[in-house]
């Protein structure tokens, strides 16, 4: 069987070898841990502590915001020392619950206990998660208990675990996917309890063999299971390209995966499924991955959540040299950080410190259309022109050229040998469409909000 | 802030974080690596005084950036390495015997006039090189269809080119078309040394077959029954005159041609019927040159009617 994979797309330096070996391991921290209320795709949550409250670890510190938002659970016991704006990943400051923990790590009563979700029914499985506070773990950080409310639980035909991690430099879900490999597969036996029809596909780029053998082993057993080994490209983990490697289906984005027939859930996610659900355990750890060149010892740790880039890096040994970018996530999508002091959320997966910056290598020139952006977009858009329309400001003709459909992956600027930061043009463009879709909403609301009240 | 741990503020940029070591000067010197083997048979061929012409307009190509940046207070970018594609390009299509000058003024022409002038490189809306040689095949017709030249290894005393020829009936051996003895201009003659060229391109990725291979196909099948299905007549006319040349280096310059690949084959097909027709109706023998310009002028039109269906639009095909 040939390997699953879609067309275009690039095949970027890996970099996975400075941690692919390194088992992940647990580090602790005392003092400060911080929350913040927007971790991802959604109505930022509502928090429901009070400063000098004490908090237990596990215990719930705000609650979903609106449909699409999640809750907030304390990975630590402490007291709640501010609930003030912080500066996170994403550059800009964020309402966010700050934890003094005491140290003692003192859990709610019930966390750990064994549960057999087997007798579940469909709609604890579904509170559980939600009270769970889970959402995408592989970086959007959609909540993942509205992923799992379809309209229709019998209409979906595949419960997709994505495990292709085809951002470079990241291991943290290999690691993941070979030393707890258990955990991902219960997360996916609840997911299909859920979907009576879907067969469970654990997909995974080919340049994890490893892990691709592990979980057949264990999977041998399970006939609604299977894995499918994906050629190993970039952006193979993206939800479309995905799908597509699996199914040979086609979603666009005004579609949800759930219109063909496909969840769609990183194998990290699955995993904080498998812990709520099985283990009665609300998500307060993650495994990220620390590495890069600048790095003193690179790394898979399991840390709990809210505590600093900053302080993680330092228990590891710190810099080599003061390091010329840091990014919080892969080099792809990730952010750059201008600050360490942020803390780990529940979907940021990594941090990469680099000794150069690449993209201040090459100042670049004019683009010469050689159209090497063309046949490596995963969309099919014609970045050219779009970066001609970009330049101008021109939303209409950004639009007609369909970038809208852009999934901002960054291919297009990877290949670039003018080195234009096409991506960068798309990302504003995006908003800037959206930001006048927004202003025509609420402009036709309230005419008709006007019209109602005259009438 | 607590930063202390990082003890310099490290650059901040939108991502992607990384980038392939692609460059356009890369690209540009893959373009002129696949023009040694022609401008080493014209060398061959028509003596060194061809590589000379080849050299004096690429350095003028050069000169003229550079100074004309230099004077308007733009950054200097002969370092891209375009400006010796264009020069090349342009003295490969020149007549062996044409005096220096001539190819320098084309070269002046090239990169002030039709590149610079619109903003430099990638800004130009038509190829500078065959702009400039159709600018000099206006000026100096006598001098620029004049092939009189001695070449080695060929006899002299016909000074038309092989294209001229046919029409005198006169043609040669598909072998000397092949390799390339005939008379012609420094570049064109030689079929084998072109698919070298385009050869190391395609393996290089520095173009796809897309243009190249719709343009001749398109244009054999139009020479074909235009010539009254004469086998013969098609050969002589595929393996003379700037066709190839101009297929692997004139219609597949970036800037010019579509970006989209359904665009890319409208304008394949597009340059050959012109070619050819140009070459069956037209007083001038040659058509490559002026085809590729007309083409130019349509690559915004096809690109806009050929914006391809993004993914997840095309219908829900199962595999």
């Amino acid at each position: 069987m040939g390997l699953a994979t879609f067309r275009g797309g690039v095949h970027t330096y890996e970099g996975k070898n400075l941690s692919e070996h390194c088992e992940i391991r647990p580090l602790e921290f005392d003092g400060e841990y911080v929350f913040p209320m927007s971790q991802g795709i959604g109505a930022p949550s509502k928090p429901i502590v009070a400063k000098g409250d004490y908090v237990l670890a596990g215990q719930k510190i705000a609650e979903p915001g609106g449909f699409v938002s999640a809750v907030v659970n304390s990975s630590v016991s402490g007291t709640v020392k501010a609930v003030e704006p912080r500066l996170t990943t994403m550059g800009t400051k964020t309402m966010s619950v700050v934890i003094e923990s005491d140290g003692k790590y003192e859990t709610v009563e019930g966390i750990g206990k064994e549960r057999d979700y087997t007798i579940l029914s469909k709609e604890e499985i579904r509170n559980i998660i939600k009270e769970a506070g889970i959402v995408g773990m592989g970086g959007a950080g959609f909540p993942t208990h509205v992923k799992l409310a379809p309209k229709n639980d019998e209409a979906i035909e595949y419960v997709i675990a994505n495990g292709s991690e085809c951002e470079p430099m990241l291991t943290n879900d290999h690691r993941l996917m070979l030393e707890e490999p258990e955990r991902i597969i219960g997360g996916v036996k609840i997911c299909l309890q859920l979907f009576p029809n879907a067969k469970g596909i654990i997909a995974i780029e080919n340049n994890k063999m490893d892990a691709v053998e592990r979980i057949n082993e264990l999977i041998k057993d399970e006939p609604r299971i299977q894995v499918t080994t994906m050629r190993t490209k970039y952006p193979e983990g993206g939800e479309r390209q995905l799908i597509f490697a699996v199914t040979g289906r086609h979603i666009n984005s005004s579609m949800l995966p759930a219109d063909a027939g496909c969840v769609v859930d990183n194998v990290a996610t699955l995993a904080a499924i498998y812990d709520a659900v099985a283990k009665s355990t609300p998500i307060m750890e993650k495994a990220i991955t620390i590495t890069g060149d600048a790095m003193k010892n690179p790394a898979n740790v399991r840390i709990r959540l809210g505590v600093s880039y900053g302080r993680i890096a330092e228990a590891l040994g710190g810099f080599k040299e003061p390091p010329a970018k840091i990014i919080c996530g892969g080099p792809m999508m990730g952010m750059a950080l201008w600050n360490t002091d942020v803390p780990v959320c529940k979907n940021t997966s990594a941090l990469c410190a680099f000794l150069t910056d690449e993209v201040t290598i090459d100042p670049g020139t004019h683009c010469v259309r050689c159209g090497r952006c063309v046949d490596a977009c995963p969309i099919f858009l014609v970045p050219p022109l779009m970066a001609k329309a970009a330049e101008r400001r021109d939303t209409a003709k950004f639009e007609e050229l369909n970038g809208m459909e852009c999934i901002e992956c960054g291919t297009c600027s990877y290949i670039c040998p003018a080195k234009r930061p096409l991506t960068q043009f798309f990302k504003q463009m995006r908003r800037d469409v959206m930001t006048a879709r927004r202003a025509k909403q609420a402009a036709e609301a309230a005419k008709k909000a006007e019209a109602e009240k005259k009438a | 802030m607590d930063n202390d741990i990082i003890k310099s503020l490290p650059h901040v940029s939108s991502s992607p974080h990384f980038r392939s070591k692609l460059t356009t000067r890369r690209e540009m010197l893959d373009v002129i690596i696949a023009m040694i083997p022609i401008t080493i048979w014209g060398a061959y061929h028509f003596g060194l005084y061809s590589l000379l012409v080849v050299i004096v307009t690429a350095a003028t190509a050069v000169a003229a950036e550079y100074i004309y940046e230099k004077l308007m207070h733009l950054p200097i970018t002969i370092g891209d390495l375009s400006a010796i594609v264009t020069g090349m390009i342009l003295s490969l299509n020149m007549p062996p015997s044409i005096p220096i000058w001539v190819p320098m003024i084309g070269a002046v022409f090239a990169i002030v006039v039709v590149k610079q002038l619109y903003g430099g490189l990638g800004q130009n809306f038509i190829n500078p090189a065959i702009a400039a040689r159709c600018f000099l095949h206006i000026s100096f017709a006598g001098l620029m269809n004049d092939f009189s030249a001695p070449a080695i290894g060929f006899d002299a005393v016909t000074g038309a080119t092989p294209l001229a020829a046919i029409r005198l009936g006169t043609p040669y051996s598909y072998w000397d078309l092949f390799i390339g003895n005939t008379p012609g201009t420094i570049g064109e003659v030689s079929v084998l040394c072109l698919l070298i060229g385009i050869g190391y391109m395609i393996a290089r990725n520095i173009i796809t077959p897309r243009v190249p291979i719709t343009y001749i196909a398109t244009f054999s099948i139009f020479m074909f029954i235009a010539g009254g299905f004469d086998f013969n007549y098609l050969i002589l006319q595929l393996l003379s005159g700037a066709i190839i040349f101009g297929a692997c280096f004139m219609a597949n310059d970036y800037v010019t041609s579509p970006v989209t690949h359904g665009g890319q084959v409208v304008y394949a097909i597009f340059l050959g019927l012109m070619t050819g027709v140009i070459r069956t109706f037209a007083p001038s023998a040659e058509g490559v040159s002026y085809a590729i310009l007309f083409g130019n002028l349509l690559v915004p039109i096809i690109e806009r009617y050929t914006i391809p269906k993004p993914f997840g639009k095309r219908g829900n095909k199962k595999v």
